[in-house]
């Protein structure tokens, strides 16, 4: 069977949900791939989200928020924005392709930017590959035959 | 009747733990005392058959200090689970894997590459690499076989109580011995599995005295570039302080000494990865809202990984370097 990228979405109430929302309401078509998980804020994503998510399988995880400056209580964004950065360099040196963790702004009014996000986005895991982590059970070193 | 039993065991670790033990000073001919001593390689002569002669659950308190580094570990992880009534991971390297956990960031490989062909120190003419099996002319040898990763005493096995710290203090070491004690004198129910003994419930910033302004920063810097502030919060004058995501116990001896917290005491209540929290706590002092220059500030962070995650690398949620 071909590989069908798992990617989780943490969308912001007042923008990017309602963005998803307007692009589903309008019938526009993406792939079927992301879970959305809907947020108060993009402020409110912990970075443990993140990592939580690739570690119980995700491929892909694809943070949205309000655009700068238009944040419902006034700068979550800025803060998702910094921490955001700062996952995915820690990602980074975790060994894991920092292309895996997205961040985009989408406005409510932008259900055709959502749908080309989703659907670029969608593409890029499944040309990246399902990620595999290691390391995960000492079982699996007891019974590895080492070199 | 016979005294409950105790033994003290070091799988992969420095032996700070046991040294901590003893420094709970005269206490500890209190523990003599009401324990009976079965078991502790650092300080006894006792074989490993010798244990495994004893009867399943006879030693009464088992203080397991140590990560799980290699197959020796891990069947000593075992036997002791098999033969204790209450298995404590001792210190942070059996809590959350601490300094030998970070030899997650590579792989076996790379490890003996480096110590046995390429560190300038070695003298290894013949490139040889210590293997699990040897034969000489006496018959054959077997030593341990190293992993390619390094694990937490609790994902080896289950875990009745955690005293975390690296090493644990020794007052708090006195506490918990007093409180197991009590236990066992009173026959009062053991706390619930996985409960950590001999620490908060709180973060080191609620113990630290320095003073906060919420002030942010535009370059964080090391300990040795600055002359530090003895009053204000260290993370305001742009030192990387792990205090935010470290469980407090500790008395916040570092921080009240000048130097940043380091993460020993492990992640606080409620918290299941050490570097997500501090990603969360270094993203709040970041003095920036423009994309470019918040790379700048973050790439002034000297090793981001291996700082947030200096003790509880094998405990978080990715474990180990992925590629």
């Amino acid at each position: 069977m071909s590989f069908e990228p798992r990617i989780i979405g943490f969308l912001c109430n007042w923008c990017s949900y309602t963005g998803a929302d307007l692009a589903g309401t309008a019938r526009m078509k993406y792939p079927p791939n992301m879970t959305s998980i809907r947020v108060m804020c993009s402020g409110r994503i912990d970075p443990g989200f993140i990592l939580s998510s690739f570690r119980k399988g995700a491929d892909g995880v694809l943070v949205c928020g309000c655009h700068p400056g238009d944040c419902h209580y006034v700068e979550g964004n800025y803060k998702c924005l910094r921490r955001m950065l700062l996952t995915r360099q820690l990602i980074k040196d975790f060994g894991i392709d920092p292309v895996r963790l997205r961040l985009e702004w989408v406005s409510a009014s932008e259900g055709a930017r959502f749908q080309e996000v989703i659907t670029e986005f969608t593409e890029q895991i499944r040309s990246l590959g399902p990620l595999k982590l290691g390391g995960l059970v000492p079982e699996v070193e007891r019974t590895a035959v080492h070199t | 009747m016979a005294k409950p039993k105790l033994a003290i065991y070091w799988a992969a670790s420095c032996g700070g733990c046991d040294i901590a033990i003893l420094d709970i000073e005269e206490k500890i001919l209190g523990v003599v005392d009401f324990f009976d001593l079965v078991f502790w390689p650092c300080a006894m002569d006792i074989k490993y058959d010798d244990v495994r002669a004893m009867p399943d659950k006879s030693i009464t308190l088992t203080l397991f200090n140590g990560a799980i580094r290699n197959s020796e570990n891990y069947e000593m992880a075992h036997l002791l689970r098999q033969k204790s009534v209450v298995l404590c991971a001792f210190g942070s390297c059996a809590a959350d894997g601490c300094i030998p956990g970070l030899a997650n960031f590579c792989h076996k490989q790379d490890i003996l590459e480096y110590v046995y062909h390429k560190s300038p120190s070695l003298d290894n003419p013949n490139g040889t690499i210590p293997q699990v099996e040897c034969r000489v002319p006496e018959g054959r040898l077997t030593i341990p076989e190293m992993w390619d990763s390094v694990f937490s005493l609790g994902q080896t096995v289950p875990v009745d109580v955690i005293i975390p710290g690296c090493p644990p203090q020794s007052d708090q070491i006195a506490a918990v011995v007093a409180t197991v004690i009590d236990i066992l004198k009173t026959g009062k129910p053991l706390p619930p599995a996985g409960t950590v003994l001999g620490a908060t419930d709180k973060s080191c910033c609620d113990e630290c005295p320095r003073e906060r302004n919420v002030k942010k920063i535009k370059k964080f810097v090391r300990p040795f570039e600055v002359v530090t502030d003895p009053d204000i919060c260290l993370m305001e004058q742009g030192i990387i302080c792990n205090g935010p995501a470290t469980r407090s116990g500790c008395g916040a001896k570092c921080v009240k000494a000048g130097v940043p917290c380091r993460g020993c005491y492990g992640l606080p209540i409620n918290v299941r990865d050490q570097g997500a929290k501090m990603v969360s706590a270094i993203a709040s002092v970041i003095d920036s809202n423009d994309p470019e220059e918040i790379e700048r500030i973050i790439a002034t962070i000297p090793d981001p990984v291996g700082t947030f995650y200096r003790f509880s690398l094998p405990g978080s949620m990715l474990r180990r370097v992925q590629s």
